[in-house]
């Protein structure tokens, strides 16, 4: 915890949400959501399935559809601007529950392709880029096998690492260990650790409240589509204000 | 006695006994193993006898020099005796140019011989993309085929040269930038057309013009107007080339530089010629529409869907026949009275168009399959819609609708027989009542199917073997 401390936020605002609300068809998800994240920040949202952790995530980066409010991501604000989503989307680096990783593309395909077609980064280099941050995640050997041949923690770290490919400079992370095996849990936690030592502004669905107390300097708990306690994690674990947290808390900590 | 035992001789190893060896395992596991197996071996085995018994004497008696089918009959009946059966092949011997070409004047055989050779040469970097080794083998076999086949209808040697040397510099381009052979690809149908209808070498090169004018107008518009406006502006000038200023300038260029090989008309296509010019073209154009149809159906844009979901549905709910027809007769009301546009034209269009309704279903189904997540990884990756479909969408939809889609290649080719019922010359119906209305041959049944049936089957079973070698190639899952 004494990493976490020394990690540096700075004042600058990466994410600015204020006053959002979101409706799937007459079903109210996301409820006046407002939050602001500064750059350097790793916030941690967390929740009962069905709180809206993932939309509201997914609403950063705009493959969700916000109604009403505002979402400035890096002075950028989200709205039916194609030109401005593709600009955000290009700067927020994102990691799947299920990795989605392309499967007709080798490893090292998977990572340069954006790069290539979006950054328009010459193929040569991109691929330098693409085994640095393989050797970062430290499968630089499977660079030229397929997803298919991975193992799902291996396919995660492949995931984040074309995430990173981009130079993004916000990540977000889509509840990442929830279809890995326990052993694998934690290659992929160390290797979102060390990404938020770097100084990554990061924003992450997780239930592994491990990770939570060693790197997020914020928790943020969800219900019912709606902000109900944020706080850093230390006061939030050991002395949580709301009933419905403690109540979460109790089940997720419980045995 | 002793209970004790100690062995002082090894075993040398045994064969295994007769039952479990050879042929006879193989019999007693895959046609004796049980008694219903053993009935429904000998049931088979009997079936196999009478067919057997009833058609090869037939195939046996086969008459290869003959002139006409009573003469064959002659034959048979003094080498096999009076009640003998026996194939005519003599037919196919003496008409099989018809067969292949319909009424194409012999003098230019090597004209679609040429073109037939030279489609090999234009596939080649779309099967086999990048891939040296198979590239450099098929031109090699482009090569032997056009040497011989050209030498063999009498070319003018002018034209064997020429097409030497052009497979020779392909074969040599192969060994360098293999990528760099689409260009031919890109070019062939001009050539094609203008090899197989003939006419002043300007029309098609004109006719080419227009497409690069279309893309010269979106490249130089679409930064200043949008993708969709600047494909739409192209076209319009493209379209505007064709009408007004196409002909003049072909009438201009062939004064100044006359260059021409005899005109075909369309009535002299026939056979398989007409069959493969009519499946080419409806296979290779009808991919790439079928494609925009599948995602224009997907559209968040309510115009482009009830579009695409209106032509799909219209199309496939029509018989074909229906759609020849119109060909035909329709569309002559329709344009504008002088126009004369070809009747092969009119066909080939209206069978892409029946072929690609179909793949555009075919290539939904491959698109529904694709888990969520692969769209909102490119989504999240920052590519464009576009690009999205290029190389993520596409490539894993089209991978999975490979046998569908090869199915629907198939029955369009097969489907090109059809063309019979607007008068076209096609092998199966045309050219054989042709051949069956020659007093010589009157009566002959079976051999000008059996001839027909077995060069669709070659092409048919061609397609489907390149279709499986194509999943192996593509099979990355390793599920």
């Amino acid at each position: 915890m004494a990493e976490a401390a020394q990690m540096q936020i700075s004042d600058e605002v990466a994410i600015q949400i204020s006053g959002m609300n979101k409706w799937y068809g007459q079903f109210h998800v996301l409820r006046d959501i407002n939050m602001t994240v500064q750059r350097g920040e790793r916030i941690v949202i967390c929740g009962p399935s069905g709180s809206g952790k993932s939309t509201l995530i997914r609403c950063i980066n705009r493959l969700e559809e916000h109604q009403q409010g505002q979402i400035i991501v890096d002075g950028t604000e989200l709205t039916n601007d194609l030109k401005n989503i593709d600009k955000v989307r290009s700067e927020v680096g994102m990691v799947f529950q299920h990795f989605n990783l392309f499967p007709h593309l080798t490893i090292l395909e998977n990572l340069t392709l954006a790069p290539i077609w979006v950054r328009k980064v010459p193929k040569r280099e991109a691929e330098e880029t693409a085994m640095y941050f393989l050797e970062k995640v430290k499968i630089p050997e499977q660079a030229n096998k397929y997803p298919g041949q991975l193992s799902g923690g291996q396919q995660q770290r492949v995931a984040i690492a074309r995430s990173l490919c981009m130079k993004p400079r916000i990540m977000l992370f889509d509840e990442p260990t929830s279809a890995l095996d326990p052993e694998m849990i934690k290659e992929v936690l160390d290797t979102m650790i060390q990404l938020a030592q770097e100084g990554m502004t990061m924003i992450c669905v997780t239930h592994e409240m491990g990770f939570a107390q060693a790197v997020a300097n914020r928790v943020i708990f969800m219900d019912q589509g709606q902000i109900v306690e944020q706080n850093e994690p230390k006061e939030f674990f050991n002395n949580p204000k709301s009933d419905r947290t403690k109540l979460f808390l109790s089940q997720i900590l419980g045995h | 006695m002793a209970q004790g035992f100690n062995r002082t001789e090894m075993l040398p190893p045994l064969p295994p006994p007769v039952t479990e060896r050879g042929a006879i395992k193989w019999l007693r596991e895959n046609l004796f193993s049980t008694p219903f197996n053993v009935v429904l071996t000998l049931f088979g085995v009997a079936v196999i006898y009478l067919l057997l018994q009833s058609a090869l004497p037939w195939w046996l008696n086969s008459v290869w020099n003959a002139e006409s089918l009573s003469q064959c009959r002659e034959i048979v009946a003094a080498t096999a005796g009076p009640d003998a059966t026996g194939a005519c092949w003599a037919m196919i011997r003496e008409r099989w140019h018809q067969f292949l070409f319909g009424f194409y004047p012999p003098a230019e055989y090597w004209r679609p011989i040429l073109a037939f050779g030279l489609l090999f040469a234009a596939l080649a970097p779309v099967l086999y993309s990048g891939q040296k080794r198979s590239l450099t083998i098929l031109l090699g076999g482009v090569l032997a085929f056009l040497l011989l086949t050209l030498y063999l209808s009498a070319a003018p040697s002018s034209v064997f040269v020429v097409a030497v040397l052009l497979v020779l510099g392909m074969l040599a381009l192969v060994q360098m930038q293999p990528g760099k052979l689409i260009w031919f690809t890109l070019l062939y149908p001009a050539l094609t057309f203008w090899l197989l209808w003939g006419g002043s070498v300007w029309s098609p090169i004109v006719a080419m013009a227009g497409f690069a004018i279309l893309y010269g107008v979106f490249r130089l518009a679409s930064p200043l107007i949008g993708l969709a406006p600047a494909a739409g502006a192209g076209v319009v000038a493209a379209v505007l080339w064709w009408l007004y200023i196409d002909v003049p300038t072909v009438n201009l260029l062939q004064s100044a530089l006359p260059f021409s090989i005899p005109a075909i008309a369309s009535d002299q296509f026939g056979g398989f010629l007409l069959a493969i010019v009519i499946g080419v073209t409806g296979i290779s154009f009808s991919l790439p529409i079928g494609i925009l149809l599948a995602l224009g159906r997907q559209s968040d844009m309510p115009i482009v869907k009830w579009l695409s979901v209106g032509f799909i549905e219209f199309i496939r709910g029509v018989p074909l026949i229906t759609l020849l027809f119109t060909a035909s007769l329709l569309l002559q009301y329709f344009l504008p009275p002088g126009t004369n546009f070809d009747i092969i034209l009119r066909v080939i269009i209206l069978v892409t168009f029946f072929a690609a309704a179909y793949l555009a279903e075919v290539i939904r189904g491959g698109l529904a399959a694709l888990p969520r997540g692969q769209y909102e990884a490119a989504d999240a990756l920052g590519l464009d819609y576009w690009r999205a479909q290029r190389l993520i969408i596409l490539p894993q939809a089209l991978k999975v609708s490979i046998p569908a889609i090869v199915s629907t290649f198939i029955g369009l080719f097969k489907d090109t027989t059809l063309v019979a019922f607007v008068g076209l010359m096609d092998p199966l119906k045309g050219v054989t009542q042709i051949v069956r209305a020659d007093i010589d041959w009157k009566g002959i049944y079976w051999e000008p199917y059996i001839f027909v049936g077995a060069i669709f089957f070659l092409i048919c079973f061609g397609m489907s073997r390149y279709s499986m070698y194509l999943e192996r190639k593509l099979k990355t899952d390793h599920r």
